[in-house]
């Protein structure tokens, strides 16, 4: 990466927590780039939400360091802290406090957050989760996703420099994820800093533009998405009666053509494409020139969610 | 990525305030719950019952059967508040402080928002002493009220006139209200140690059930504590040990011995706990 060291809203080094014998955060160097939307992948129980806990000094950790803004926490977390908004681990609430109360609540908690601005601050926060006409409801009496939505506003209470959100679109309806989408490409857009972990792929995939991959406590991957995905393995899909002749002729274009699974009388072939090879229809008009009978073709991306199983392991077991 | 760096916002937070609107808001936060209020009636309501019970009974009383002043409840009802004082500081003002106090971090902890009033950043001392206010304010809101409904239903029931003290002076009645209103401050102050041994053992945990159901079963261990004769030694720095002594407050001239030992106690108790709470909470690892 080249931007210099300054320029990262979250910085690790040897970032390590242990419960007892089992180390739940394994010496993770992370580096967060400012100003970019970045997903924090990984399946349940990989560590995720202890990392983030360490970032905002909620959990102190075993040895490593953490950066957050260019300041060490936990030591500099009274300044630091009024600059992030954060969601960790769900929404928490007062049950017996309505919506706005419970974010006046919060509010009166920030040294830096000033009482007059207070009222018109969170009616804001409220509206841009669309909130608005649930703000006096009790929230024991809000659905799992309104309290999310509320959870969120929390996060967007103050302008942040830093949105630490630890999976944001749990339990909302399609719509309220695509909310929040937009709504963290807007802060994004304002130059707000946003780091969410997710364990869903296809929401880190559209959008994030750096993401981290975490397996058993360790960093197994991190960098730009196309990074990520490794953009020079795209792949040529055939499906075909033909399979024989289909790897032949692919393999005269110079692809290295393998015969995949059988879907009912025709076979898939697959082939990564090389960046000379690489238009899909000179393979195309190759392949139907040779006499191959094509059913299904097309030349695709490597999906997110391959690479993301490829590097955390196909096993459904939680690891640790 | 060069667009959205120069767009990139640079948070320039509002000054830093004084920092007590998280104060009125713990107290908001208390005084609104139903189970705050919930206690407090049941508080009122031991004046209450102990007045009805005393004017609905026909036979009267000897000196010196039932409770301290019961006896002189139907002469004076005045006196109707120092009864039920005496009657509640044992068990049922601890058991309300038992809840108030052990809630305070753990209660926090269980539902889940600790974590964010420390994001906020509420910071840990601050919330600390916060909660340690709420506490005292709820004592000092559970001995008043006491006081006030104890005042009332005597006043209702029982004839009002000038008070015979313990030590045989009378006083009017303005100067018996003021007395009331020491008894009063001088109960809420014998609970402040109570209240800094619930907010201790409130960061233990992250179960409020347990946190209150320790701090009053140390309430009820030191009283125990306190009549045993072997013990006699430990006695005067038990944190119990005065809480009857506001019966001085009714003698001519005033005795205010009890209520300056009284206070030393309760520092200590404040001090020590007060200290094992920062240290317990100050590195916590906040995992709820
Ligand atoms: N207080 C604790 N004591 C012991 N082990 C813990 C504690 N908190 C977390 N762990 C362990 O640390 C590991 C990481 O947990 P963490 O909550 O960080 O996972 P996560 O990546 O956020 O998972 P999810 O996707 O399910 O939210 C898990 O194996 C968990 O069992
Ligand atoms: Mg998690």
């Amino acid at each position: 990466m080249t931007v210099p060291a300054a320029d990262f809203a979250i910085v690790t080094e040897g970032l390590t927590k242990r419960f007892g014998q089992q180390t739940a955060v394994n010496s993770i160097d992370l580096a967060v780039p400012s100003g970019s939307v970045f997903g924090f992948l990984g399946p349940n129980g990989s560590g995720k939400t202890t990392s983030i806990r360490m970032f905002l000094g909620l959990v102190q950790p075993t040895s490593g360091t953490v950066r957050v803004l260019g300041e060490r926490m936990p030591d500099r977390l009274h300044t630091v802290l009024p600059r992030v908004g954060a969601l960790v681990e769900g929404p928490a609430f007062y049950p017996y406090l309505s919506g706005i109360d419970n974010l006046r609540r919060y509010d009166s908690a920030d040294r830096y957050a000033s009482s007059r601005s207070r009222s018109a601050r969170i009616d804001s926060a409220l509206e841009r989760v669309g909130l608005g006409n649930a703000a006096q409801k009790k929230v024991h009496a809000y659905s799992l996703g309104m309290k999310q939505r509320l959870g969120i506003a929390n996060a967007l209470l103050r302008p942040r420099e830093l949105l630490v959100l630890d999976e944001p679109t749990n339990g909302l309806d399609p719509q309220g994820t695509r909310e929040v989408r937009s709504l963290v490409g807007a802060l994004a857009a304002e130059g707000t800093t946003v780091f969410v972990s997710s364990h869903l792929l296809s929401e880190v995939a559209q959008m994030c533009t750096h993401a981290a991959v975490m397996s058993a406590g360790n960093i197994v991957a991190q960098g730009t998405l196309a990074e990520l995905r490794g953009v020079d393995t795209a792949r040529v899909r055939v499906l075909t009666p033909d399979a024989d002749l289909a790897v032949e002729t692919l393999r005269h274009l110079g692809l290295a053509a393998e015969r995949s699974h059988m879907d009912g009388t025709a076979t898939w072939v697959l082939a990564p494409v090389r960046d000379e090879v690489a238009e899909p229809e000179t393979i195309a008009s190759a392949l139907q020139s040779a006499g191959v009978r094509i059913r299904a073709f097309s030349v695709e991306e490597p999906s997110l969610e391959e690479r993301f199983v490829a590097l955390t392991g196909e096993g459904f077991d939680v690891v640790q | 990525m060069s667009s959205s760096e120069s767009a990139r916002i640079e948070v320039i937070p509002d000054r830093r305030t004084a920092g007590w609107d998280l104060l009125w808001s713990e107290l908001s936060v208390l005084f609104r719950r139903r189970r705050t209020w919930a206690m407090l009636a049941a508080v009122a309501l031991i004046p209450i019952l102990l007045a009805i019970a005393v004017r609905l009974s026909t036979s009267t009383l000897a000196a010196g059967e039932g409770p301290p002043f019961l006896s002189r409840v139907t002469q004076n009802g005045l006196f109707v508040g120092f009864t039920s004082m005496v009657v509640a500081i044992p068990l049922f003002l601890p058991l309300t402080i038992g809840v108030v106090a052990g809630d305070t971090i753990a209660g926090e902890a269980g539902q889940g928002t600790l974590r964010y009033l420390l994001v906020a950043p509420a910071g840990r001392v601050r919330l600390l002493l916060v909660k340690y206010a709420g506490a005292a304010a709820f004592c000092l809101a559970a001995a008043l009220i006491l006081t006030v409904a104890g005042l009332l239903i005597g006043a209702a029931l029982f004839p009002v006139g000038p008070v015979t003290l313990l030590s045989g002076d009378v006083i009017s009645v303005p100067e018996a209200l003021l007395r009331s209103l020491l008894v009063a401050a001088y109960v809420s102050l014998s609970l402040l140690g109570l209240s800094a041994i619930g907010l201790f053992i409130s960061t233990l945990t992250d179960v409020p059930v347990g946190a209150m159901a320790a701090t009053v079963v140390v309430s009820v261990v030191a009283q125990i504590l306190d009549i045993l004769p072997q013990l006699a030694w430990l006695h005067p720095w038990l944190f119990s040990h005065y809480w009857l002594g506001f019966a001085d407050l009714l003698r001519q001239p005033l005795d205010w011995a009890s209520f300056g030992t009284n206070a030393v106690v309760q520092l200590c108790y404040i001090v020590i706990f007060g200290a094992l709470a920062y240290s317990r909470f100050a590195t916590k690892n906040i995992q709820s």
